[in-house]
């Protein structure tokens, strides 16, 4: 069926297929790559993106429920050409090894201080339990993380 | 920190952690992985895979996939033009299994559609039949059936018995997977000339290469492999998985074909850490002192080669640890079975062997009424010394002694685990209350050689091109995310002295190889031959500038500017190629001696765990490090590699197995494989010895591996302690602590 939606604030259109995933429909039909395919069972959280302000897996959402909703990529998140501070926080921190775990951690990361601009350090690590990096062990991004709180409280 | 540069600083050369030049685009979803890649016209591969571990193909029938609309390829093994196997080091491997089948999950056929859902269902519409055959899966039945890809002896000094106080230990492993997040995949383009483009994520593309070049049947200059952006490795991606199966679709069809393998396929699609099976005994005199050494290891390498031949040995010639011992025999035994094939995984058998020497050596202090700590102090091996099991000579810094009484130093954290259900045992999901908390220290040390060795002639390629507007490193080496870009534009910095410097990962066309990475030789050969490249390119631009410094400006004399970097390139750039080779190797004797290895690095960790008994939960606390890395050339990325090396081995620990069946994979997928998540994270305290290695630019070691090897020893360690059972296997599991035998009441209660 034909898929109306706003994407990153813009009104996309595209045709999803049979039981194709939101997933699959940002990356290959509307060429937004930066959300990442790494569990296809919401695990990782490597798909990580706001569907109507809520984060959520786009591997497990099916392409054809995102009819007029709203979403927000990682691609949305990089405003007017300067990084979001969680970007900064977590690139500057060395947060960022292979980095295919990333964009899912810069958007739940932002999500969450959305919501509490100054988390503590075992908040930001339960709100963060739902992705996965397998190359930092956690300590860089937590630093990133635990720093810009700081600069917020 | 220590300036080891004798000239004027560079911003952002060796020993600072500028932001890395891959960073920004990783972390606003613009860098392009393997999987990231799109052509028009493009067309999806998929593949069909045995579902049985051993097994004859009686029939096999393409035409129902080639039936269905959007199909434009069906392949089966007839339809390689080349060798028919490949393999890393021996080509052993079918490039598919269309004859007969050797391991669940082995590709036997190829699609090519024009979706990755036709493409899927064309290969199940496949017809094929099977006689299902009896597999071979128990390794010490395969040991005692000679089904074995080697066998590795070491007997060195004396040997019989030595000491008067003696221990023995079986211990085991399970099969690890590197689990890196993006799973297999690439593109493969088709030239008009009956060659073929690459782009892959990969540890090593010239390996991959004369692979695929061989089973195409076409010359070397018709293949171009390129670096596509890699989501992680750990070992996964040495060997080949679907850049063959790539090209050929291609090839056949005309047109660029993409493969994204799904997880549970990826874990299939490569090969693992190989389960371990050791049988040790220990000697000692009451003093403590280690005065033999016995062992028995064997390593299930599944069905074919890969890399178990240099697993062995490594597990065989680390199977002592960091020890001093003039009496060691060690029978190392990878063999050949119906089980999933393992090859590479970070720490490659050292971390299996570390595991039971680790625990022999807590053993051993337990029965010579000796502090743990103090035992491993007093054995601890240090540069001069014979490697106890191959008689060389170590002359790379091993600081052994000082890793570990600075390890012991490092403060504790807070005796009590707290009330934070989040910070207990099982988390908020299991009611472990805090009174129910046993809490234990581990403590465990592991050496791992660095670069290849064995005789193996291990070098790198890097070319270094000074242009009107700085600098170029040119290299094939492939970033796995381990911020080797970063270590080369930082070295080169520093030796040009030029601040304007960029890493280009070239294709197999555009420079020779730079070695795989692995075995953490890239700082160490890729950084080596930017190093000697810089400096003599540097000898270079000064001579033609008539000067006698460089920089982003040009040459000066005398603190005028003699010549802009214009200027030097007026009849064109100036470049430096270099091939860059390590201290020689050679091939071990009969009974395991010899100079076999460059390098070597340690690290030594102390674990703290909290347990429940009880529900058999643990939650690991903390782990301290303290690691011999050489020099930092990128402090951020040491730690970053220390931190992260530590989890795999706590994963290793407590939670990670494959868990394999009758040579079926029971659990493929991140549901039912667990991997440590942010609140599964120690805190991790880091403190690194710099004393420079014996070759390495700056005298930086490698630093990826030696975090893996010995973090889970000391885990397993900390649990003993808590619980004081004997746990000789890793992962250890929540039955293996709550439905042993009753605890020993006086440990720990205090």
């Amino acid at each position: 069926m034909m898929v109306t939606a706003q994407i990153n604030g813009r009104s996309r259109t595209w045709e999803a297929k049979g039981s194709e995933s939101l997933l699959f429909s940002l990356r290959e039909e509307l060429g937004l790559w930066g959300s990442k395919g790494a569990c296809e069972q919401g695990e990782c959280g490597s798909c990580s993106i706001m569907l109507d302000g809520k984060l959520v897996c786009a591997c497990l959402v099916m392409a054809v429920d995102a009819h007029q909703s709203e979403v927000v990529t990682i691609e949305g998140l990089r405003e007017s050409g300067s990084l979001h501070p969680v970007q900064k926080a977590i690139v500057e921190a060395g947060g960022v090894q292979c980095g295919f775990c990333t964009p899912g951690f810069v958007v739940a990361a932002a999500a969450l201080f959305e919501e509490n601009p100054a988390p503590l350090r075992d908040d930001i690590r339960e709100a963060l339990s739902g992705n996965i990096c397998r190359c930092t062990g956690y300590g860089a991004i937590l630093r990133g993380l635990e720093e810009l709180a700081e600069e917020n409280r | 920190m220590t300036t080891r540069v004798g000239a004027r600083r560079v911003k952002g050369g060796v020993g600072e952690s500028p932001i890395r030049a891959d960073g920004v685009p990783k972390v606003d979803g613009t860098y392009l992985y393997s999987s990231d890649l799109y052509m028009e016209g493009m067309l999806w591969g998929a593949t069909l895979r045995s579902p049985h571990p051993k097994a004859k193909v009686t029939r096999l029938d393409i035409a129902p996939a080639l039936a269905m609309t959007g199909v434009h390829a069906a392949l089966v093994n007839d339809d390689v033009p080349g060798c028919k196997t490949f393999g890393l080091e021996h080509a052993d491997q079918p490039v598919l299994g269309s004859e007969e089948v050797e391991y669940w999950g082995q590709p036997v056929a190829l699609v090519a559609a024009d979706h990755p859902e036709t493409a899927r269902r064309a290969a199940e519409a496949i017809a094929i039949e099977y006689e299902v055959l009896e597999p071979l899966t128990d390794p010490e039945r395969a040991a005692a059936e000679e089904s074995v890809f080697r066998r590795q002896w070491v007997r060195r000094g004396p040997q019989e018995d030595q000491g008067r106080v003696a221990v023995e230990g079986y211990y085991e492993v399970g099969m690890q997977d590197q689990a890196p997040l993006g799973t297999e995949s690439g593109l493969a383009v088709p030239d008009d000339r009956g060659g073929v483009d690459l782009h892959i994520s990969t540890q090593w593309t010239h390996a991959d290469h004369g692979q695929i070049a061989a089973c195409l049947g076409v010359a070397d200059d018709m293949v171009r492999v390129h670096h596509a952006g890699v989501g992680g490795a750990f070992g996964a991606r040495e060997d080949v998985s679907l850049q063959i199966h790539l090209c050929l679709l291609a090839l056949r069809t005309g047109r660029p074909v993409k493969m994204i393998y799904s997880r549970s396929e990826s874990f299939t699609g490569h090969v693992h850490r190989h389960p371990a099976r050791l049988w040790y005994r220990h000697e000692a005199d009451p003093d403590g002192t280690l005065r033999r050494v016995r062992s028995r290891i064997i390593i299930d390498g599944g069905a074919y080669h890969s890399t178990s031949s240099a697993v062995i040995g490594n597990a065989v010639f680390h199977a002592v640890g960091p020890y001093r011992c003039d009496s060691v025999t060690v029978e190392g035994i990878a063999v050949r079975t119906n089980n999933p094939p393992c090859g590479a995984m970070r720490g490659f058998g050292a971390v299996q062997a570390c595991f039971a020497h680790e625990a022999q050596m807590d053993k051993l202090a337990d029965a010579l009424g000796m502090d743990r700590v103090e035992l491993r102090i007093r054995n601890a091996l240090g540069a001069g010394d014979p490697l106890n099991t191959t008689g060389q000579i170590l002359s790379t810094p091993l600081p052994a002694v000082e890793l570990l009484e600075r390890l012991r130093a490092m403060p504790l954290p807070p005796a009590e685990p707290g009330d934070d259900p989040r910070l207990l045992p099982g988390g908020t999901g299991l009611a472990t209350p805090p009174s129910a908390v046993r809490r234990g220290v581990g403590y465990a040390i592991g050496i791992k050689n660095l670069c290849f060795s064995e005789g193996f002639d291990d070098y790198a390629e890097a070319r270094v091109v000074l242009t009107p507007f700085g600098a170029e490193v040119r290299t094939a080496a492939a970033e796995v995310g381990q911020g080797l870009g970063a270590a080369c534009a930082q070295i080169a910095r520093t030796a040009l002295g030029v601040e304007d410097v960029v890493v280009y990962f070239d294709d197999t066309s555009q420079i020779g190889s730079a070695g795989s990475s692995s075995a953490s030789r890239q700082t160490q050969m890729t950084g080596g031959a930017v190093l000697e490249a810089c400096r003599a390119l540097k000898e270079m631009a000064l001579q033609r500038g008539g000067g006698d410094r460089l920089d982003d400006d040009g040459v000066w004399r005398d603190g005028e500017l003699v010549a802009s970097l214009a200027d030097l390139c007026r009849d064109g750039n100036l470049e430096y190629h270099t091939r860059y080779r390590h201290p020689p190797t050679v091939e071990p004797d009969a009974d395991g001696q010899g100079d076999l290895h460059a390098d070597f690095a340690l690290a030594a960790h102390r674990a703290v765990v909290d347990v429940d008994p009880e529900l058999g939960l643990f939650r690991v606390a903390a782990v301290d490090t303290v690691q011999d890395v050489g020099y930092m050339i990128n402090p951020q990325s040491v730690v970053g590699q220390i931190e992260g090396g530590i989890m795999q081995g706590v994963g290793l620990a407590v939670l990670e197995e494959i868990v394999v069946e009758d040579g079926v994979i029971k659990n493929p997928t991140f549901t039912d494989y667990l991997l440590p998540t942010f609140l599964d994270a120690p805190e991790v305290g880091v403190e690194v010895v710099e004393e420079p290695g014996s070759f390495g630019p700056f005298g930086a070691k490698g630093v990826g591996e030696p975090p893996t090897v010995s973090s889970t020893a000391a885990v397993v360690a900390a649990i003993r302690d808590a619980t004081g059972l004997e746990l000789n296997r890793a992962p250890v599991r929540p039955e293996h602590v709550a439905l042993a035998a009753p605890l020993n009441p006086a440990r720990n209660d205090g």
